[in-house]
């Protein structure tokens, strides 16, 4: 694998001028952004901003239709499958729910990527998955089931996972979704210290305001199928913006309407349904 | 009425088929090419064949039974009318290798082990286990879908060899045991009248095809179905529909081949 010298101004995830969608509904125009290594990035948003497919393009599975993804300095439109695969070796992603191996263990599912990736001996394997299961806490629950553990122990079995091949860019889809508070500093302090500790830089799509601003250095604001925003949690605060001050203070009246904007096709169906419009 | 009203329809209904068929036979070709990882990890492999095969192996032992039971009660009422109860063994041993062994075990195989194939693999793409693979730098084809392909292909085959030894036996207890026919007489026509390669191994090959077609089709399901409840239920329901007609209309056209003269 060509890994090329660490370089601390390279930034490892770069977006230029990025427009992203399926089929004919273009889900979001002109997105640029840059990710720092060691750098923690919370990518925030309404619920369906795209933040989701924001990161399903960082990962290569959505090709942007304009502009460049650059990954550790490759231009993923340009990347053939063998460079893609060694691309992705390079980062860990954590999945929304977590996503985890349900035929599997808690153990054997940290282990995967060593098995399919490394070749170690049994005891080295057994050493490292096990130190990263105590990185998130988790040690004593090697032994269970997937379906023997609860929600927020999922999540951090699935970040153990996510970070067990040391990787340099480690995204995380709505980390904090559906956790209690506990739980919900816990993964917040780990993204942090894993970050920290690894060197790795870390992309958080969250709408989860005070976790993300305690953890990020940088924040990107996305809606209305663009960049509204950015800068320092501080900065972004501090800011007079009428859609950032709707988001971060959760007014119901703002930029963003609270209904739904009538299509030709929901007139159509009430059409058929006969009710006047 | 204008004609395109009915002829619209018609042809998106047959290029919808005929793209589900491009796709399978390109999804065929995907696991064959990705195959190199049996191979290499040949464990992958024995574990499905223990998944696959051993969990079905109950219920093929059970209908295996029952099926060579009712094989030898009806072959005696039969053969009694000629005088000839003795052929009772070769009637019961060329329906089990020929035809009952592989068709009714596969057709068991689509309902047991097809089902649970599909559900698992649909489950598994509704829980974004396949794309956390994927981005995990593996290939869910080559680390799911092909092991569990050639674990398929291998244990239908094997399977079938049980149905019909199981069978054989149901069909002895039958008529040696509780109608009295002369146990030498039973035994010595079948090793007289079944060949190795005409029967047994025409047997064989036919266990293998379906067992090839029954795997791949609820592959195929599970990969197409919609990440939904409703999704993998109808993709399971398709599994049993489509996996016991192929086997079916396989059957057909392999007896046409290999049984005439």
């Amino acid at each position: 694998m060509l890994t090329p010298p660490p370089n601390t101004n390279q930034p490892v995830l770069r977006l230029e001028g990025v427009s992203l969608g399926y089929g004919d509904f273009t889900v979001l125009r002109e997105i640029s952004l840059e990710v720092l290594p060691g750098q923690v990035v919370a990518m925030m948003g309404g619920s369906g901003s795209g933040k989701t497919t924001l990161l399903r393009a960082a990962t290569g599975q959505l090709i942007a239709r304009h502009g460049t993804v650059t990954l550790f300095g490759q231009n993923l439109a340009q990347a053939d499958r063998p460079t893609l695969q060694s691309l992705r070796q390079r980062m860990g992603v954590l999945f929304q729910q977590g996503a985890l191996f349900t035929d599997l263990n808690v153990f054997e599912n940290v282990a995967f990527p060593l098995r399919e990736h490394l070749n170690l001996s049994a005891t080295q394997l057994t050493a490292r998955v096990l130190e990263k299961l105590s990185a998130v806490g988790l040690r004593a629950a090697a032994h269970l089931k997937v379906s023997e553990i609860s929600g927020g122990m999922a999540r951090r079995v699935a970040l153990a996972r996510a970070v067990v091949l040391e990787p340099e860019l480690v995204l995380y889809d709505e980390p904090f979704a559906g956790l209690d508070p506990i739980s919900l500093g816990i993964t917040a302090r780990l993204i942090r210290s894993l970050s920290d500790r690894l060197g790795c830089a870390s992309v958080v799509i969250t709408h989860d305001i005070t976790e993300s601003f305690a953890i990020a250095d940088h924040v990107y604001l996305v809606g209305q199928g663009e960049l509204k925003a950015q800068g320092t949690p501080a900065t972004l605060g501090a800011s007079l913006d009428p859609y950032v001050q709707q988001f971060l203070h959760g007014h119901a009246d703002g930029p963003v309407a609270f209904d739904y904007p009538v299509t030709s096709a929901f007139e159509a169906w009430l059409a058929r349904t006969g009710t006047p419009p | 009425m204008s004609p395109l009203n009915f002829l619209t329809p018609l042809g998106k209904g047959v290029r919808l088929r005929l793209t589900g068929l491009g796709l399978f036979t390109r999804f065929f070709f995907m696991l064959l090419q990705r195959s190199s990882i049996v191979l290499k990890r040949p464990r992958l492999v024995s574990q499905q064949v223990h998944f696959i095969g051993n969990f079905s192996l109950l219920i093929i032992i059970v209908s295996g039974l029952f099926v060579g039971f009712v094989l030898g009660l009806q072959g005696y009422y039969t053969l009694n009318r000629y005088g000839s109860e003795e052929a009772l063994g070769l009637l019961v041993a060329l329906s089990l290798t020929r035809e009952l062994g592989p068709v009714i075990t596969a057709l068991l195989f689509a309902g047991r082990a097809g089902t649970s194939l599909t559900a698992e693999i649909g489950l598994m793409k509704a829980g974004e286990q396949l794309a956390a693979m994927e981005v995990m730098a593996v290939d869910p084809i080559r680390r799911v879908f092909v092991p569990r392909f050639w674990g398929g292909v291998i244990a239908m085959p094997v399977l079938a060899a049980v149905f019909s030894m199981v069978g054989i036996i149901g069909g002895w207890v039958v008529g040696v045991l509780l109608i009295g026919i002369d146990t030498g007489a039973f035994w010595s026509q079948m090793q007289n009248g079944v060949d190795i390669y005409k029967d047994i191994l025409n047997g064989v090959i036919k266990s293998i095809i379906f067992g090839i077609a029954v795997t791949l089709i609820a592959l195929y399901e599970g990969w197409q179905a919609r990440a939904t409840p409703e999704g993998v239920a109808r993709a399971t329901t398709r599994t049993v529909v489509t996996g016991s007609l192929a086997v079916l209309g396989l059957d057909f056209l392999l007896t046409a081949l290999m049984f005439s003269n």
